[in-house]
């Protein structure tokens, strides 16, 4: 058949279920993404003849003698239509993968539309903005800044906080760092080392950098935007390659189950198949499908493919085929025997005698489960003081139990890799993933392959969350690539993300608090039970960290935690934003809420009485090591003082009127260490090339975060250039040595330093270069973005690569003499920084550095949420009315995507505290396995929330920031529970607070015992 | 499961675009119908080894008679959303407002049908809710090639299920005049503000002061209170409680569904009383 893409004839003929989202990819139009492929979503939105649909489920056949437009079709990168560029200018995406079907849907609109908009886009779904964004892309205002070259600072004194930056909270300015407005105490801390809380200085050496361009503090734009809003941005499958093959995973339909057989002879003999992959085809090497810096964190519990499925979903076997048809085909065809075993869903029960132990096969000690023969991964019990000492002192107490429920990190990309071996034989692995270097290293153990022989790396990674700190798609891939040594494909439905992708870990916690009566606290007593599921993967980390920051945010001479992870048949449980501390800090806010109203004292005042003080020891169980302190950059106090004024301020939003509706305010804090404990690693390096332009090189990964940005805004402030000078290559094994990866919050703070250190030995490298060339004092030189200049005397940067490469060793036949002995030039420059250092030299290629950079030391951050919300008494509805979130992140390296962080938590709160919930049936199957059924946040979902910043500013992180990535979200679900409470006057201990449980809180008992049939989701 | 998910239609070997009846002989319990096929394409079919296009059939989507008005189940909700109001249909807010119901999104009701989001028989299948509401009747080709009609609220008999056998085609939904003339209340509520239905309710007061409770979303088919005129609060609480068809999904527990049904109902009534 023939039909127009983007005003091209192509002529192609679909197969006859293909839908023409497919059809379009297999014609490399990759700028039509997959999200979901049940229409719910708009990922994959184009336009047929003007009209918009979801490609998804649009059938191919259709698009006969029709024009299909996609993103692609709408502008270029260098002409970008109206809304691509209204999108760049608003900062109107995250990670972007939703921004091909949203700016496809957008450029329908007209003008009655805009009244209309949470109705309009409720079929486009974005994971990381939490929308606001999106809105000002569609309003036409502008957030980020245009260019920070010189003329631009001139002129514009304030970029940040034009009137046309407003919020749609009405509150101008409120949301940004601006200096003097609500940014309180003095202005911001300066982009000098030294920080305004006299904090020590970063580097030993002083930036040679003086052109007047600030890079850091500002609004810069994403690098990857104009790529990105016009569809050109390629993202982990986005790339064709011939002779593709196509690998389909067979799925266990039994919750515990010992594969007796599996007779793959059908499946083998079907023509197109490739290879068939059993229990019997894999290394018997166990790991953890979790990846962290210490491997030995997770326990060893895990085999590629099992002869025992201990999860609804479990891999069985996979093909790899010619296409996706013939190797589901063959999935079909293969015949599986299964012994049944029994099954326990209840992580209250796993330890229980007659449940049957799930890994009962692994040794203790190295697989590390606490106790194989009781389903025990790991355990946490301490004592600090005396809880019943503390309880006897007390004038109150108060005690409840919460539940949190399992939710999926639900990344707009689903998990994919695509693998080949290279022209060096080499196994090339390009995959979704956070950790593209643990994830090499892990491999080459498993498959015992030496690390040399493995690359792996990610392009832009379209959300990630945690969920991509997992190796879920590239262990497959790389067996079945070695196998039949062709390129092989495995991409993950959403519907694998809703029910076999690790999830949030459920918690139960039970918090006893006792206190005088004047507020103090005399005992903290917490008890987790966590279901880690099937697998341990994160178990222990989510656990050890849920018992963290959740309690030594508070003073209390008592405190006691008895923790417990455990195994059970349920999907497993892994990774996401916040890793443990939502679930824990749910129930302790919920507790001091309680308290507050047992004691008549005020919620913000009961925690500034117990809050941990600047000068305050940590204290979980015991006083916390060295590694960790507030490393001068304390905020909590300001957090409480900025988000209760704003509360008490109001935004004029009324509750809507009825006796039915109750109206309440809530709050509830939380703390977080800026990086994950025991070791987190970062190279980098900068190269001036012969051209005179810079190239960035970076270990970690870019899934939306804004790092790439962040971290071209710190090269740039170090050599004087603009972030948009930049060439940038990052997240691959071969770009740098090492990163431990893009987690825990970690890429502004960690990898953000080795920028900095590089950058900076770069720029020293480069005044001294120029030192070399002219005898004018290597002090002199002021960088700028096309040379350096000492007074009248200007070096052109190509000049100054040009000397580079002349003396480098590889050009030694060519060698300057002169230069040659200037050991100004040709001297490795070493600058030293804390926990870190970079390495200058003259290349090949010009003039380079490498930098380095340990986050072994970490700061805190804190985050205060309120809300004020009505709740409809009559059916359970919570309106949010107000939401705020004061957030201490230190100096804020990049305002708009500061912001997007935060608002991104803020949503993802929203959407744990009030929709989402993966639901199991009493046999262990995720019956919400579609968009349909678990209800990802729209923007109908999410009000505007009001977001204010601290006046801190940290020593240890890169010109005194903190990481802002994970904590936003951890106190949003305690905030809004506590506002119902006070709403309603009973207290919810379950999440999500959905209607029907918030209803059921008011309901006489016999109104709620209905005989109900309970209906597969859909 | 085998695998989990779907992509492609990979079962489906063959597409037959339907311009006559005779074509529907290619139907089978392997061979499906559809129409719009954004529910079809959305869903694993691997029992499916063929399909039988609809549209192609170019029956006129919508045809306003003396007698009321005839959807061709071919419709789209995009069609049905912006017919044109003709004189005396109090009831014509009730299309926008049931297409405002359905999950999917404009650029859904682009491509999706009032047959097929009948067919489909979900509970939250709004247009389910619409025209059992304004008493459809529903008109189907049975594959021996007879035809039969019957109330839209008869033809859904269950969740996924309706009174359709292999072979079966929906043709079209006419609603009487008289329903158009009603003066008709919707409501409905889901567990977030634009969300999946957890219940829709609609009230039908005719011209000649009969009254009429659908309830759809919480039920797994369409459930009809009649009155000969406007029951009292009272007795229409008494008699939604009364109900005993409500079910627990991922969109809703029963007993919310249940009581909530109440509050919408109420809501419903007094709107029509005044």
């Amino acid at each position: 058949m023939t039909f127009t893409v983007n005003g091209s004839p192509l002529e192609a003929t679909p197969r006859a279920g293909q839908v023409l989202r497919t059809f379009l990819r297999d014609h490399e139009h990759f700028e039509v993404k997959k999200g979901c492929d049940t229409g719910d979503c708009g990922a994959c939105s184009v336009l047929v003849d003007e009209t918009p649909v979801h490609s998804c489920v649009f059938p191919a056949y259709r698009a006969e003698g029709r024009e299909v437009t996609t993103v692609a079709g709408l502008g270029t990168p260098e002409n970008l239509s109206p809304v691509q560029q209204h999108f760049v200018d608003a900062a109107g995406f995250q990670c972007g993968f939703c921004t091909a079907g949203m700016v496809v849907t957008a450029s329908t609109l007209v003008g009655h539309d805009v009244d209309d908009l949470p109705r309009m886009l409720k079929g486009n779904l974005c994971r990381c903005t939490g929308y606001r964004s999106v809105r000002d892309a569609l309003a036409g205002t502008t957030n980020v800044v245009a260019t920070s070259l010189p003329d631009d600072v001139s002129s514009d004194a304030n970029p940040d906080n034009g009137p046309d930056s407003r919020s749609d909270t009405g509150q101008r300015g409120s949301t940004e760092n601006a200096p003097g407005t609500d940014r309180r105490g003095g202005g911001a801390p300066g982009h000098s080392h030294t920080h305004a809380h006299g904090g020590t200085a970063v580097l030993e050496r002083p930036l040679p950098t003086s052109t007047g361009i600030r890079s850091v503090g500002r609004s810069q734009k994403a690098p990857a935007g104009a790529r990105i809003v016009s569809g050109r941005e390629p993202y982990t499958l986005d790339i064709a390659v011939p002779g593709l093959l196509h690998l389909v995973v067979l799925r266990s339909p039994h919750a515990h189950a010992r594969i007796v057989s599996i007779d793959t002879a059908a499946a083998e003999a079907l023509p197109g198949v490739a290879a068939v992959f059993t229990h019997t085809d894999v290394p018997k090497t166990l790991f953890s499908t979790a990846r962290h810096e210490n491997r030995t964190d997770d326990p060893d519990d895990t085999l590629i493919l099992d002869d025992v499925v201990r999860f609804t979903g479990q891999r069985v076997a996979f093909v790899v085929a010619e296409s996706m048809a013939i190797a589901e085909e063959a999935c079909r065809l293969l015949d599986v025997q299964y012994d049944v075993l029994p099954a326990n869903f209840d992580p209250a029960k796993a330890q229980a005698p007659g449940i049957l132990p799930l890994h009962a096969d692994k040794n203790a000690t190295t697989s590390r489960i606490a106790n194989p023969a009781t389903n025990l991964v790991a355990e946490m019990r301490g004592e600090y003081g005396s809880i019943a000492d503390g309880l006897a002192a007390a004038d109150v107490t108060v005690t409840g139990t919460w539940q949190t429920q399992r939710i999926s990190a639900n990344a707009l990309e689903t998990h994919g890799t695509i693998g080949w071996i290279d022209d060096d034989g080499r196994l090339i692995l390009r995959t979704s993933s956070q950790v593209p270097f643990l994830v090499r290293k892990e491999l080459s153990r498993v498959l015992d392959l030496d690390p040399e022989r493995i690359r792996v790396y990610s392009a832009r990674v379209g959300g990630g969350f945690g969920g991509k700190q997992e190796i879920q798609t590239e262990d497959v891939v790389a067996l079945a690539v070695l196998k039949t040594g062709r390129p092989v494909q495995y991409e993950m439905t959403r519907t694998d993300e809703l029910t076999v992708v690790p999830c949030r870990h459920p918690m139960t916690t039970t918090v006893t608090l006792g206190a005088t009566s004047d507020g103090r606290l005399t005992a903290l007593d917490l008890t987790v039970l966590s279901d880690t599921g099937a697998y341990g993967n994160h178990g222990p980390g989510t656990m050890f960290h849920a018992c963290g920051e959740s309690i030594s945010i508070y003073n209390s001479p008592n405190k006691r935690v008895n923790a417990e992870c455990v195994y059970t048949n349920n999907m497993p449980s892994g990774a996401f934003r916040g890793y443990g501390l939502g679930q824990v800090i749910f129930a302790v806010e919920s507790a001091m809420d309680d308290l507050a109203l047992r004691l008549g004292i005020d919620p913000f005042e009961l925690r500034r009485i117990n809050a941990v003080r600047a000068d305050d020891p940590l204290v979980v169980t015991h006083v916390e090591g060295s590694d960790l302190s507030f490393a001068g950059s304390y905020g909590l106090d300001q957090c409480f003082d900025l988000a209760q004024s704003a509360l008490v301020r109001g935004n004029g939003v009324l509750a809507p009127t009825g006796p039915e509706w109750k109206v309440g305010e809530g709050v509830a804090a939380a703390m977080i260490a800026t990086i994950p404990p025991r070791g987190h690693f970062a190279d980098a390096s900068v190269t001036l090339g012969l051209d005179g332009s810079y190239t960035l090189n970076v270990g970690t990964a870019e899934f939306g975060n804004g790092t790439t940005t962040v971290h071209s805004q710190i090269a740039a402030e170090a050599l004087g250039t603009s972030p948009e000078l930049l060439r940038i290559h990052q997240s691959d094994t071969d770009v740098v040595p090492y990163d431990t990866g893009a987690f825990g919050s970690a890429g502004t703070v960690v990898a953000g330093r080795a920028v900095y250190a590089a950058a900076t030995a770069l720029a020293l490298k480069l005044a001294e270069a120029a030192a070399a060339l002219t005898g004018v004092a290597a002090g002199e030189w002021m960088l700028e973005p096309t040379g350096l200049r000492a007074g009248t005397l200007f070096v052109a940067l190509t000049e100054v690569a040009a000397a580079g490469a002349s003396v480098a060793p590889a050009h030694a036949a060519l060698a300057n003499t002169e230069l040659a002995a200037d050991p100004e030039l040709t001297d490795v420059t070493v600058i030293e920084t804390v926990e870190g250092a970079a390495f200058a030299r003259p290349v090949a290629d010009g003039i380079t550095a490498e930098g380095t950079h340990a986050g072994d030391h970490r700061s805190i951050a804190f985050n205060v949420q309120a809300f004020r919300v009505a709740v409809n008494t009559d059916t359970g509805e919570v309106r949010i009315l107000q939401s705020i979130q004061a957030a201490d992140a230190g100096f804020v390296m990049n305002p708009e995507q500061c912001r997007g962080q935060i608002e991104g938590g803020v949503a993802q709160g929203i959407g744990t505290s009030m929709y989402e919930e993966i639901i199991v049936s009493d046999t262990g199957e995720v019956t919400t396995s579609v968009l349909r059924s678990y209800h990802l946040p729209q923007m109908a979902d999410v009000p505007p929330t009001e977001i204010f910043f601290t006046d801190t500013a940290d020593d240890l992180g890169p010109y005194g920031a903190k990481s802002m990535s994970e904590s936003p979200f951890n106190p949003v679900a305690a905030a809004l529970a506590n506002a119902i409470r006070r709403a309603i006057g009973v207290r919810p201990y379950e999440l999500p607070l959905s209607r029907d449980r918030i209803w059921r809180l008011l309901q006489p008992a016999e109104t709620t015992h209905v005989p109900a049939r309970i209906e597969p989701a859909d | 499961m085998v695998f989990t998910g779907t992509v492609d239609l990979n079962t489906v070997a063959s597409v037959t675009l339907a311009h006559n009846r005779s074509d529907l002989a290619a139907l089978s319990p392997t061979v499906a119908p559809f129409a719009g096929g954004s529910a079809l394409y959305g869903e694993p079919q691997h029992h499916l080894t063929g399909l039988v296009d609809l549209m192609t059939f170019g029956w006129p989507s919508l045809t306003v008679t003396d007698d009321g008005l005839e959807i061709a189940a071919t419709c789209t909700l995009v069609e049905l959303s912006k017919l044109q109001n003709q004189p005396g249909w109090q009831a014509h807010h009730a299309f926008y407002e049931c297409c405002t119901y359905l999950l999917g999104s404009f650029k859904v009701w682009n491509v999706a049908t009032v047959g097929g989001n009948i067919c489909a028989s979900l509970p939250a299948g709004p247009m389910t809710s619409l025209t059992s509401a304004l008493e459809g009747v529903a008109l189907i080709w049975r594959a021996d090639g007879s035809d039969e009609r019957m109330p839209v609220a008869d033809f859904v008999t269950g969740n996924k299920s309706n009174a359709l056998h292999p072979g079966d085609v929906l043709r079209s939904i006419t609603i009487p005049q008289g329903s158009l003339e009603s003066r008709v209340a919707t409501r409905k509520i889901a567990l977030s503000p634009l969300g999946r239905s957890g219940l829709v309710l609609l009230g039908r007061l005719a011209p000649d002061g009969a009254f009429v409770l659908t309830v759809t979303a919480g039920t797994v088919r369409p459930v009809q209170l009649r009155y000969p005129e406007l029951p009292t609060d009272e007795a229409l609480h008494d008699d939604v409680l009364a109900i005993d068809e409500w079910f627990t999904d991922p969109h809703g527990a029963a007993d919310w569904r249940r009581t909530v049904s109440t509050v919408l109902a109420a809501e419903i009534r007094n709107e029509l009383a005044s």
